[in-house]
């Protein structure tokens, strides 16, 4: 009794194998050309560039991208979310409709909408933005350039509150950063 | 010390932005270059007026290159002030119609201020305005550091940044010597025992 308990207590199940494209072409089941595709990347995660990853060249996005590497060269994506991460290394022109910066970028940056420059991050060139929002500490050479928004929801760019988002870096919330020094 | 602004300090009226702000005569589109922190506040004031902000921390750079120790003995290396004056204030003559220098040229020892002072009058438009403020003289060995934020035209929070020795200090004659080929000098005396000095080029 004992024994046979043994048994099935290390019984190794087999783990059940997705059907291969040739089994499934046996069984007549239609199947995509395509890849398979994982649902979890597809329900708003962006594509990343991991912070071993090394790419020179010109960069095209038509989803948000997160780079945690180092890129050299141009990064375009003008619908869609571009960040860098705290690994993250650009010595690249950039153009995003929003960009969020926790790493380095050296080069000229073009957003449709919004960038935000986090604590710690560095951003060395020219800015041209529609709103712009900075976290105490963060480090910044260059010139910003504030253009008015094309679409109907942009805000007025005179008004000093309307070219920050409600963000860690309004004056109250920038008192509570300094206090954390 | 008695009469010195405290990290929750609330604005207070500044004379010497109001002339400077005031000195930009309403225009849009101006390049306006400032050399202090890199805030939220500022860049959003003077874009929202409708100027080009650059921006260039001296105070980080000075840390970047020499370290956080006693300026006159950190800046005295020349191969790092080499390294220093070749990455500041690399701009084209007369690029900017205003400056906000904020309290950085007394963290400039004497040989790095000259040049530093000699590319401020040559990137300056003529008559273009220049903030600067130097502490009181005072017979402190370490003086409070401060961090600069516009929050209008005509007022500003000073948030303490704890205390530091300078590079030197300046008496009034001292300042108007160091802006001798400028324009004109003014001073306004503020009661955190800061001297604004507004320069016109």
């Amino acid at each position: 009794m004992w024994n046979r308990r043994k048994e099935e207590e290390f019984t190794i199940k087999p783990t059940p194998q997705p059907p291969t494209s040739a089994s499934l072409a046996r069984e007549g089941i239609p199947m995509s050309t395509l890849p398979a595709r994982n649902p979890e990347f597809e329900s708003g995660r962006s594509a990343s560039i991991g912070k071993s990853v090394i790419l020179k060249g010109q960069l095209f996005s038509r989803e948000d991208l997160y780079i945690d590497g180092e890129v050299e060269g141009l990064v375009e994506m003008q619908e869609h979310l571009l960040t860098v991460g705290p690994n993250g290394k650009l010595a690249a022109g950039v153009k995003a409709r929003d960009i969020v910066v926790l790493g380095t970028i050296h080069g000229n940056v073009e957003v449709g909408d919004k960038i935000e420059i986090k604590k710690d991050a560095k951003l060395v060139g020219d800015i041209k933005t529609v709103r712009i929002v900075i976290e105490d500490g963060a480090y910044f050479k260059g010139s910003i350039d504030i253009t008015r928004a094309e679409t109907s929801k942009a805000q007025p760019t005179r008004a000093p509150q309307s070219a920050a988002s409600p963000s860690p870096a309004t004056p109250a919330a920038s008192a509570a950063a300094e206090s954390k020094r | 010390m008695a009469g010195l602004p405290q990290p929750a300090d609330p604005l207070r009226h500044s004379h010497g932005l109001e002339q400077f702000f005031a000195s930009l005569g309403g225009q849009e589109g101006l390049r306006v270059l400032d050399l202090g922190e890199f805030t939220q506040a500022n860049v959003i004031f003077i874009t929202s007026l409708g100027h080009r902000l650059y921006s260039e921390d001296l105070q980080q750079a000075l840390e970047q290159t020499f370290g956080a120790g006693e300026p006159a003995v950190a800046q005295s290396d020349p191969q790092r002030v080499q390294q220093f004056l070749g990455q500041v204030l690399q701009f084209p003559r007369e690029h900017f119609d205003a400056v906000l220098v904020w309290d950085t040229l007394e963290r400039l020892s004497r040989p790095i201020l000259e040049v530093v002072m000699e590319r401020l009058f040559l990137i300056l438009r003529p008559k273009a305005p220049l903030l600067a403020c130097f502490h009181a003289e005072s017979r402190e060995d370490t003086l409070p550091a401060y961090g600069f934020r516009i929050a209008d035209g005509k007022s500003l929070q000073i948030h303490s940044k704890g205390r530091q020795k300078l590079a030197q200090s300046f008496n009034n004659r001292g300042i108007e010597k160091l802006f001798d080929r400028f324009h004109s000098v003014k001073f306004f005396l503020t009661r955190d025992h800061l001297r604004e000095v507004i320069v016109r080029r």
